[in-house]
């Protein structure tokens, strides 16, 4: 290893427009090798558009990209055979089984026969995809169907992972897979640039995370860089009646109060320990809450902070809701 | 492990049409539509229209008379119907795959850029094939009676396949331009409604003017004329066919730029 690290994404001034809609703003993105970024904001920010641009699906406008060290410009060919990408929309045949499609990326890579075999059979067996096969993705459920699109995209061993989106309209239980698989290529020295509307994803993966909003980087650092500049979590309390809601707010006093509705939301870091601080405050303070939440940081109070205005489209709220 | 061997485009292009034909076993219904339809239209002219039409034409060379002079009249029209419904099948293909997000994955990949529309291309025109060659079997079996040797049945298949090419490059390119399945499925046709403006039909002597002059310079009218020469003619083609084979080629080229250019900026669909 040298001591220099090359950068496996390099963008400089990227600016993009799809006729009078501005949609990059003149950005410019560093992600060094084997490192995980995450490119962070709400829908319509330009995260996808940056990353069909830097897979060589959209030429952009202005700016300059290098890919593993390849200008795409003047050698798009050597970038995609350092690329794999997997977009927000699955990118399976759908006529096709699960191992057909696997063996398709292979005679595309151009593979041998029995390497292209052994591949499939590693990736079918590495994302529990063997009993589904024989089958075509169109019997597949959506956590399913996502894991035969990433298969695919490993096919070749790429040394930079673009995943836009990879998460988006998964269940838990396969974002959690999803996330292992990440980690997984990370350590094994893969660059990953993935694009997300949560901050928490983000924060799970990423080396160094950029916040994108209207199509420029509003802020760019690591996880723990960007909360620096987020206010705390809070748990809300909403009470039903206004003596209750006084009593609570004299008992809490560092709480800020919205008499309108009978809410106080409560500075706490979203730990089980502050939040029995709180329901043991209410308990000795003998007041009854109607309904209690518990807020912690998240991608809307990133963009309140970074922007001064709330996101877009709020949508991701992480709430859990105690009742 | 990474292949680093620069794109290959007869490998890619074997790879796509492999991967096209699957798509075909998988999804028959389409063809069995696509063929299906000319086979109708035969029997339909045959045996409804066949007797009087056939009294109607001119004279024919074998000296048959009614609907069997008529069936042989109207089989080159209908192989041509059969290419163009065919080519309805392309468009389709075309339009799902680039509704899919596969083809976008292929776009990111170090492939012959021409292997995916190439896959698709060759895949139709066994899929023409397929369908000329249960046509020319449901026609035998109907009472057409070629008189073409050796050579007269491969100019047959050369001709065809020239206007095979040529539709199916217009159609890929009329696919690609679709914004939807269900638009490629409509605009190419046209392709099917032209055989009936041309001379597959009836000789174009009996139109009124107007429908005359646009089936006698339409290319439908000497791919066909050609054809007929070929399998039931005794003379050589001649002019005609040096006509029709310059249309094939015009028609073919100009698919094939148009296409190309339309896949090159045809990217992904805005998702916003």
């Amino acid at each position: 290893m040298s001591a220099t690290r090359p950068e496996a994404v390099l963008a400089t001034g990227l600016r993009k427009s799809f006729g009078t809609e501005v949609v990059l703003d003149g950005i410019d993105l560093a992600v060094p090798a084997g490192s995980v970024f995450a490119l962070l904001g709400p829908n319509g920010a330009g995260k996808t558009t940056t990353v069909h641009i830097l897979t060589t699906l959209l030429a952009a406008d202005g700016g300059t990209v290098r890919i593993a060290g390849h200008d795409l410009a003047t050698d798009p060919d050597a970038a995609r055979r350092a690329i794999g990408v997997t977009g927000q929309f699955s990118a399976v045949d759908n006529l096709l089984t699960g191992e057909e499609n696997l063996r398709l990326m292979a005679d595309l890579l151009h593979l041998d026969r029995a390497d292209g075999r052994r591949r499939t059979a590693a990736l079918l067996e590495q994302f529990d995809l063997v009993d589904a096969a024989a089958k075509a993705p169109s019997a597949y459920s959506g956590g399913m169907r996502r894991k035969l699109d990433l298969a695919m995209t490993l096919m070749g061993d790429p040394a930079v992972i673009f995943l836009d989106e990879p998460t988006t309209g998964l269940d838990p239980r396969t974002r959690r897979m999803m996330w292992d698989v990440v980690r997984d290529l990370a350590a094994g020295g893969v660059t990953i640039f993935l694009t997300t509307q949560y901050l928490d994803e983000a924060d799970e993966l990423a080396d160094r995370i950029a916040v994108l909003d209207r199509g420029r980087i509003v802020a760019e650092g690591t996880s723990a860089e960007l909360k620096r500049m987020i206010p705390g979590g809070h748990i809300e309390v909403r009470f039903t009646g206004r003596a209750a809601f006084d009593t609570a707010a004299r008992t809490f006093s560092r709480a800020r109060r919205d008499d309108d509705t009978l809410t106080l939301q409560i500075p706490a870091d979203g730990g089980v320990r502050s939040l029995r601080a709180v329901l043991d405050g209410l308990d000795a303070a003998h007041v009854e809450a109607d309904e209690l939440t518990v807020h912690r940081p998240d991608l809307d109070d990133v963009f309140l902070s970074l922007t001064g205005r709330p996101r877009p489209a709020a949508e991701a709220q992480q709430k859990e809701l105690v009742r | 492990m990474t292949a680093l061997a620069p794109a290959l485009p007869l490998r890619d292009s074997r790879t796509m049409l492999r991967r096209n034909v699957r798509r075909m076993l998988r999804y028959p219904s389409l063809t069995v539509l696509l063929v299906g339809m000319p086979v109708v239209f035969l029997l339909l002219f045959v045996y409804v229209f066949g007797g009087t039409l056939g009294s109607g034409l001119p004279g024919s060379a074998a000296g048959l008379t009614g609907r069997a002079a008529y069936a042989n009249y109207v089989v080159p029209g209908i192989l041509l119907m059969t290419v163009a419904g065919a080519v309805q099948g392309t468009a389709i293909s075309i339009a799902m795959d680039m509704t899919e997000g596969i083809v976008a994955r292929f776009r990111t990949m170090s492939i012959s850029r021409t292997a995916v529309l190439t896959g698709h291309v060759i895949g139709s025109l066994l899929q023409v094939f397929v369908g000329l060659a249960v046509v020319t079997a449901v026609a035998l079996a109907v009472g057409f009676r070629p008189t073409a040797g050796v050579l007269g049945w491969l100019g047959a298949i050369g001709i065809l396949a020239l206007a095979g090419l040529a539709m199916i490059w217009l159609a890929v390119a009329l696919g690609l331009k679709a914004k939807s399945v269900e638009t490629a499925s409509n605009t190419p046709m046209f392709l099917i409604l032209l055989p009936f403006l041309s001379s597959g039909f009836v000789p174009t002597d009996s139109m009124p003017t107007v429908l005359r002059w646009f089936a006698e310079y339409q290319p439908f009218t000497p791919v066909i004329e050609t054809l007929r020469t070929f399998l039931t003619g005794t003379a050589p083609a001649g002019a005609t066919g040096w006509l029709a084979l310059g249309w094939c080629v015009v028609i073919a080229g100009a698919g094939f730029a148009w296409s190309r250019r339309l896949y090159e900026r045809a990217s992904i669909r805005h998702h916003g």
